[in-house]
């Protein structure tokens, strides 16, 4: 069982790394404005939220089967609170930052007609600091981290979310750039 | 049978695109990427939700990305 634990909770933050990684790059993708081919504006809204809500569910069993794993040594406690943990406790401290984040950009997002414009998008403009500490969390903390697949997994993360950013702090980010510049 | 309004609030729009795309019987787009209805009604800032285009429209208003979007609805008279 405790085996069963220690795999589940390694495997399963694995994927959510990939998978927040992936959802970064459709959100950013989708804040272009821009179409894929196939994938018409709205679908990649929607598929850029069932990924980040994947990403979430991933991180969810991530979390509760190191609780429950004694490997680990995570109390209740490290869920909410960081830098307090009995293993490597900064590296540790970082997922719990990056958790509790992860946790309100995601009820603010499903909120977000609630809760309005304002509020939705300072809280989603956290995922840029979000991702990096959760990237350093699974890059410091990770247990494999030393083995080769999973710093391929991590720097293909690493160039994806890069080129992403790069992409869209670029003047032609958005769909109609062009249009619209021109006036000016 | 109640009539079927959709409103864009322009302080908002942005012109992302979403709602042409899923009410392209309602609206087009400008060059500048904003939705155009394809028919207006002269004083009247809705545009007008057939009965069958009601569920996209919601869906438009759902995903709208700025939040721009709203539907309202009167009784026919």
């Amino acid at each position: 069982m405790n085996e069963a634990l220690w795999a589940a909770g390694r495997a399963s933050g694995v994927t959510a790394l990939a998978l927040l990684t992936a959802s970064v790059v459709l959100g950013v993708l989708n804040r272009s404005g821009r179409p894929l081919p196939g994938l018409p504006r709205f679908s990649i809204a929607l598929v850029h939220r069932d990924v980040a809500l994947a990403a979430t569910a991933f991180v969810g069993v991530h979390v509760l089967t190191l609780l429950f794993d004694p490997l680990a040594r995570l109390s209740v406690t490290d869920l909410l609170m960081p830098f307090a943990g009995a293993f490597r406790p900064f590296w540790q401290g970082l997922g719990t930052v990056a958790f509790d984040v992860l946790l309100a950009v995601v009820v603010t997002a499903l909120l977000r007609h609630r809760l309005g414009l304002r509020t939705y998008r300072t809280v989603h403009w956290l995922v840029y600091a979000m991702w990096p500490v959760a990237f350093l969390h699974a890059v410091g903390n990770g247990t494999d981290a030393r083995t080769s697949w999973f710093l391929e997994v991590a720097a293909v993360s690493l160039i994806a979310v890069t080129i992403a950013v790069v992409w869209r702090l670029s003047a032609w980010f958005v769909e109609s750039s062009h249009a619209r510049q021109e006036l000016r | 049978m109640n009539r079927t309004g959709l409103h864009v609030d322009w302080t908002r729009c942005d012109g992302r695109g979403l709602c042409v795309e899923l009410l392209p019987d309602l609206l087009g787009r400008d060059e500048w990427g904003y939705p155009l209805p394809h028919r207006s009604t002269p004083g009247r800032l809705l545009t007008e939700v057939p009965p069958g285009s009601v569920a996209d429209a919601e869906q438009a208003v759902a995903l709208c990305p700025l939040l721009a979007l709203t539907l309202t609805t009167e009784a026919a008279t």
